[in-house]
C-alpha cells in the first residue's frame, strides 16, 4: 500500500523529522478558504497528491509567489491529470530555499534478507543514473533486524557521506527515524527524495511510504481514501477489487493461470506458438469455485480476450472447485459467447474433467495443446 | 539418500483442523508420510484423519519425541507464532505453506531459525518431497517419480509441471523443493544447491526460477565459481512480461539492473547452465547430461 506525499509526512513529522510547513486540501474543500486561514506565507509550492511516479515532470508541482497565484495553482492542478488521473488531494507548502539535494532510504535487501539504508549526496530525480553510473557515490549500510539501526552505525553513514557537525547529527537522525518509521509500519519502502540542509539542520523535501500489503490490517490509522490510478487500467483495478491479481496487456488471447511462475510461462507458451497473451491473471493458490468464477467473468466481459486459456496445474487448488467456477460464469454469462481452452491437471483431475465435460467444454491435459488451439482459434 | 525429507522425516501438523490443513495430512499420511501429531491451539484431544492433536508442541512432542519437522498451514495472522513455536521446540525443518505472512515477519523469524540451526522453506510454498519416501507438502502426488534429478523451484504449480513433464520421460526426481514466492524466503537456491551438491543421488539439478530478485544471478555465480559442479538445467518464468512495477528509487538502485530475464538467462549460460525456451524442453536437456 502507497502512501501519499502528505502522510508519509505526517508520519516523518512524529517521528522528529522536519519538515516543510504544509496543508492538505481535498477535492471540494474551499480553496482560498483553507489557504487564508492557514498561516502559509509565500513562496508556495503546490504538490499534486498522487501515487504514481513521474509527478514533477507530468506538471503536477507549481511555485507560486502569492497567496493568490497560489490558489489559482491548487485549482488549476485539480484539474490537470497525473498519467490519466486527476488528483483528490493538493499539498501547499513553503518552499525551502535549497541548494543542496541528498537521497535517503530504508528498504527491504530481498536476496540479502535484511533492511538496507541506502543514502547519497546526489539526490532528486536522478539518483537511479547516479546509481548505475558512479555507484561508489551511494553509501549502503545493511541492518541487523534484530538489533535495528543504533546511533553509532548512523552516524558511521553519514560520515562516510562527508558529513560533519550539526548535518552528521540531523542526518544521522533522521536515519534512526526512517529506520524506526520501516519497523513500525511493515514498510517495504521509507524513501526521503530529496532532502536538503539547511543551517546544518535536515528537512525532508518529498517523502514516499510503501507498506507491505500483507500487514496493512496492522495500520488501521491509514484510511485516507487512496486513489489508484494513472498506471492502472479500469480492467486492472476491477479485478483487483475483487482481490485477483491481474495486468493488463495488449494481445488477444485472455490468459488464467494460478500461480504466477504458471500463469507467466503460459503467456510465455502462448508468444512461443505466435500469439499475443491480453492479460496475466493468476488466481493464486487454493482458489474456490466463486474466486474462478470471479476471474472467468471478467475476462468473458474483457473485450480484448478473443479467447480465453485457462491453464491449472492442481496442488492446494482443486480441479473441480476451478471447473465449478468455470461453469458458473458461463452460466451467468449473457454477452457474446468466448471459446474457452481449459487445462486441468493435479489435485481432483477427474473431478473437475467430468464436470467441464458435461458442460461440453473440452479440456486438455498439455497446455502446449491447449495454448496452441487457443491461438489458433483467436486468429480465425 | 536425497535431501532434507527421507523416511525418517516425523511430522507434525501445525494448523491441522483447518479446511487445508487437513485435506493436505489425508494426502499426505496416503503418501506415506509419517504424520505423529496435529497442533491446533485449543482443538487437543480431538483426531484428524487418525492422526491426534495437541496444543502445543511440546505436548505433542512428549508423546512423539521423534518429531522433526513441521509443516505449517496455520492462517498468516497466526502463523509466525506458530513459526517461533516450532523453531523453539528444537525441529530442524520447517516447510511454511501460509500465504500472506508479513514480510517483517518473516525476516525475523528467518533470522531467528538461522540463529539456532533451523531451516525454513517457505513461506507460501508448495513444500518438499522425496519420491517414495515423503510428501512434506501439497503437491499432486502422482506427478513425482524417484530418480537421479533434483528440483530446486520458485514456482509451486511450474514445479508440477516440470516433475510431470520428466517422469513422463521414464526420468526420476531425488528430491523436489518449492522454496516459496514470497519476497523474503527461508531456503534459498544456493543453499539448496549445496545440498544438491552433497547428495550422492543427485546426479543433476534442475532449476525453475522467475523474473525478479536475483537468486538465479546468485546461483550462477555459485556455479561459475566451482562451488556447483553437477550438470544444471534451468527455466525462467516471465521471457515475455512486462517489467514489473517499480518499488520507488531504492528497488533500482539495489538490483542493478539484474532480475530481468536477459540477466538471469546470461548468468545461467555463462556459467555453463543448460537454459530451456520452455519447460517441456527440460526433459530433453536433461537426459542430454544425464
Amino acid at each position: 500500500m502507497k502512501l501519499y506525499e502528505f502522510e508519509a509526512k505526517d508520519i516523518l513529522r512524529r517521528y522528529g523529522v522536519e519538515v516543510p510547513q504544509g496543508i492538505v486540501i481535498s477535492r471540494g474543500e474551499d480553496v482560498r478558504v483553507k489557504i487564508e486561514s492557514s498561516s502559509l506565507e509565500p513562496p508556495l509550492v503546490a504538490k499534486s497528491q498522487v501515487l504514481v511516479a513521474g509527478r514533477g515532470k507530468a506538471g503536477g508541482i507549481r511555485m507560486a509567489n502569492s497567496i493568490d497565484e497560489a490558489i489559482n495553482i491548487v485549482n488549476l492542478l485539480f484539474d490537470h491529470p497525473i498519467k490519466g488521473l486527476k488528483p483528490k488531494y493538493i499539498l501547499v507548502e513553503k518552499a525551502i530555499k535549497h541548494d543542496v539535494e541528498l537521497y535517503a532510504s530504508v528498504t527491504l535487501d530481498k536476496s540479502e534478507r535484511r533492511p538496507v539504508v541506502l543514502a547519497s549526496l546526489y539526490g532528486g530525480i536522478d539518483i537511479e543514473e547516479i546509481a548505475r553510473e558512479k555507484p561508489e557515490s551511494i553509501v549502503r549500510y545493511y541492518v541487523d533486524p534484530v538489533k535495528g539501526l543504533m546511533g553509532y552505525e548512523a552516524r558511521s553513514v553519514a560520515k562516510k557521506l562527508g558529513l560533519t557537525g550539526g548535518a552528521q547529527t540531523s542526518f544521522s537522525s533522521l536515519l534512526q527515524a526512517l529506520y524506526n518509521i520501516f519497523i513500525d509500519y511493515d514498510a517495504d519502502l521509507v524513501e526521503v527524495n530529496p532532502l536538503t540542509i539547511v543551517d546544518g539542520k535536515v528537512i525532508a523535501l518529498d517523502a514516499r511510504i510503501i507498506v507491505d500489503d500483507n500487514a496493512a490490517y496492522r495500520h488501521p490509522e491509514l484510511a485516507v481514501e487512496r486513489v489508484e490510478g494513472g498506471e492502472v487500467s479500469i480492467w486492472e483495478s476491477k479485478a483487483r477489487s475483487m482481490g485477483l491479481a491481474f495486468v493488463e496487456l495488449d494481445g488477444y488471447v485472455g490468459i488464467i493461470g494460478n500461480g504466477a511462475g504458471l500463469t507467466m510461462t503460459t503467456m510465455d507458451l502462448v508468444y512461443e506458438y505466435g500469439g499475443a497473451p491480453a492479460n496475466f491473471l493468476d488466481i493464486g493458490g487454493g482458489a474456490s469455485s466463486e474466486r474462478v468464477k470471479k476471474a472467468v467473468s471478467i475476462l468473458l466481459e474483457y473485450p480484448k480476450a478473443k479467447v480465453i486459456l485457462i491453464n491449472i496445474f492442481g496442488g492446494i487448488t482443486r480441479c473441480d472447485e476451478v471447473a465449478k467456477g468455470i461453469v458458473e460464469a458461463l452460466r451467468e454469462y449473457k454477452g457474446q459467447p468466448k471459446r474457452l481452452y481449459v487445462r486441468l491437471s493435479g489435485t481432483r483431475e477427474e473431478e473437475g474433467r467430468m464436470i467441464l465435460e458435461e458442460a461440453e467444454i473440452r479440456v486438455y491435459s498439455d497446455p502446449r495443446e491447449a495454448a496452441i488451439a487457443a491461438v489458433k482459434q483467436a486468429e480465425v | 539418500m536425497a535431501i532434507l525429507v527421507d523416511s525418517n522425516t516425523v511430522v507434525v501438523v501445525q494448523g491441522i483442523t483447518g479446511r487445508e490443513g487437513s485435506f493436505h495430512t489425508k494426502l499426505m499420511l496416503d503418501y506415506g508420510t509419517k504424520i505423529v501429531a496435529g497442533v491446533t491451539p485449543g482443538r487437543g484431544g480431538s483426531e484428524v484423519h487418525g492422526v491426534k492433536v495437541y496444543d502445543s508442541i511440546i505436548e505433542a512432542k512428549e508423546e512423539h519425541p521423534d518429531i522433526n519437522t513441521s509443516i505449517v498451514f496455520v492462517p498468516a495472522r497466526f502463523a509466525i507464532d506458530a513459526i517461533y513455536e516450532a523453531i523453539d521446540a528444537n525441529l530442524k525443518l520447517l516447510v511454511v505453506i501460509t500465504e500472506g505472512i508479513p514480510v517483517h515477519d518473516t525476516l525475523k523469524a528467518i533470522n531467528y531459525a538461522k540463529s539456532r540451526g533451523v531451516t525454513i522453506i517457505g513461506p507460501n510454498c508448495p513444500g518438499i518431497i522425496t519420491p517414495r519416501e515423503s510428501k512434506v507438502g501439497i503437491m499432486p502426488s502422482h506427478v513425482f517419480t524417484r530418480g537421479p534429478v533434483g528440483i530446486v523451484s520458485r514456482s509451486g504449480t511450474l514445479t508440477y509441471e516440470v516433475s510431470y513433464a520428466l517422469s513422463k520421460e521414464g526420468i526420476g526426481q531425488s528430491t523436489v523443493i518449492g522454496i516459496g514466492g514470497d519476497p523474503v524466503v527461508g531456503l534459498t537456491f544456493t543453499e539448496a544447491l549445496e545440498l544438491f551438491e552433497k547428495d550422492d543421488e543427485t546426479k543433476a539439478v534442475v532449476l525453475l526460477g522467475e523474473i525478479g530478485g536475483d537468486m538465479e544471478e546468485r546461483a550462477a555465480r555459485m556455479i561459475a565459481q566451482g562451488r556447483f559442479t553437477k550438470p544444471t538445467i534451468a527455466f525462467i518464468a516471465g521471457r515475455t512480461a512486462p517489467p514489473g512495477k517499480r518499488m520507488g528509487h531504492a528497488g533500482a538502485i539495489i538490483m542493478m539492473g539484474m532480475g530481468d530475464y536477459e540477466s538471469k538467462v546470461k548468468a545461467l549460460e555463462k556459467a555453463g547452465v543448460l537454459v530451456a525456451r520452455t519447460p517441456f524442453d527440460i526433459p530433453r536437456l536433461v537426459s542430454r547430461v544425464l
